[in-house]
């Protein structure tokens, strides 16, 4: 891949570094937050954060700023879907919006529970698309 | 969690103290210190330390557990992480060309 060095070695290093456990911490926020601290938004928050702090040290060429720009338009909409879809569903399977017992499933604690795990999921990928997508906006090169 | 024995709580209670009085140094350096180059000192060494000693008593106060062991992943973590904070602000601020702090006659710091 054609890449700038990194003007600097020393965050260069260390983000290198912590990139990886910093994904790995936000797909578990993501996954583990119906059950214990965090959730959705922290999740998406920190997996955003980790996609920006690479786009800082290490510089983007034009190619990966189209991509990373479609790619966070695509998962902050596709984060909208899977929230309304989910409420949706429940309406269409008569009950109120996000009431999640009226899911598709055999047990009501088993709807409710991954109910809200998809409802998590949705919050994750709609909040880490926004911020990418603010970050874009703002601080990209391309004016479109 | 292991209930502590007396020992336990005593280093962990003063590891504690020790760190929140680092940590106030440091909060008191960052509104003293007169320019940006000396503010970091304190936001990037004093506020480590407080932290180091902080996680260290409560891993003491915890014991051998898996939330000790969290608590350990984070003093990891930020124990590398601060630092280069520091060093990426310190850094690109010289880049950007802000001047340090001269003591001028007869004025003191701000």
């Amino acid at each position: 891949m054609n890449r700038r060095p990194a003007d600097n070695p020393v965050a260069a290093t260390v983000s290198a570094l912590l990139i990886p456990f910093m994904q790995i911490y936000a797909l578990y926020l993501i996954a583990h937050g119906d059950l214990g601290p965090g959730g959705g938004f922290q999740g998406g928050a920190i997996f955003a954060a980790s996609l920006i702090l690479r786009a800082i040290v290490f510089g983007l060429d034009r190619e990966e700023e189209r991509r990373l720009d479609n790619i966070a338009g695509l998962l902050a909409a596709s984060g909208v879907l899977v929230y309304g879809g989910i409420g949706l569903l429940c309406m269409l399977r008569g009950g109120a919006f996000l009431e999640y017992p009226a899911l598709p499933f055999a047990d009501p604690k088993t709807a409710y529970h991954l109910g809200i795990y998809g409802i998590e999921i949705g919050v994750g990928l709609a909040v880490a698309g926004a911020m990418l997508l603010l970050f874009m906006k703002t601080a990209g090169s391309r004016d479109d | 969690m292991t209930e502590p024995g007396l020992v336990r709580t005593a280093v962990s209670a003063v590891l504690l103290v020790l760190g929140c009085l680092a940590m106030l140094s440091a909060s008191v350096g960052i509104l003293r210190f007169p320019d940006f180059y000396s503010r970091i000192h304190p936001a990037g060494k004093a506020d480590t330390l407080g932290i180091t000693f902080v996680l260290t008593g409560l891993m003491v106060r915890e014991g051998f557990t898996l939330v000790s062991l969290k608590l350990l992943i984070i003093l990891v973590f930020m124990l590398i992480a601060s630092p280069t904070a520091t060093h990426a602000l310190a850094k690109s601020a010289y880049i950007a060309g802000l001047g340090h702090w001269k003591k001028e006659k007869g004025k003191d710091a701000p």
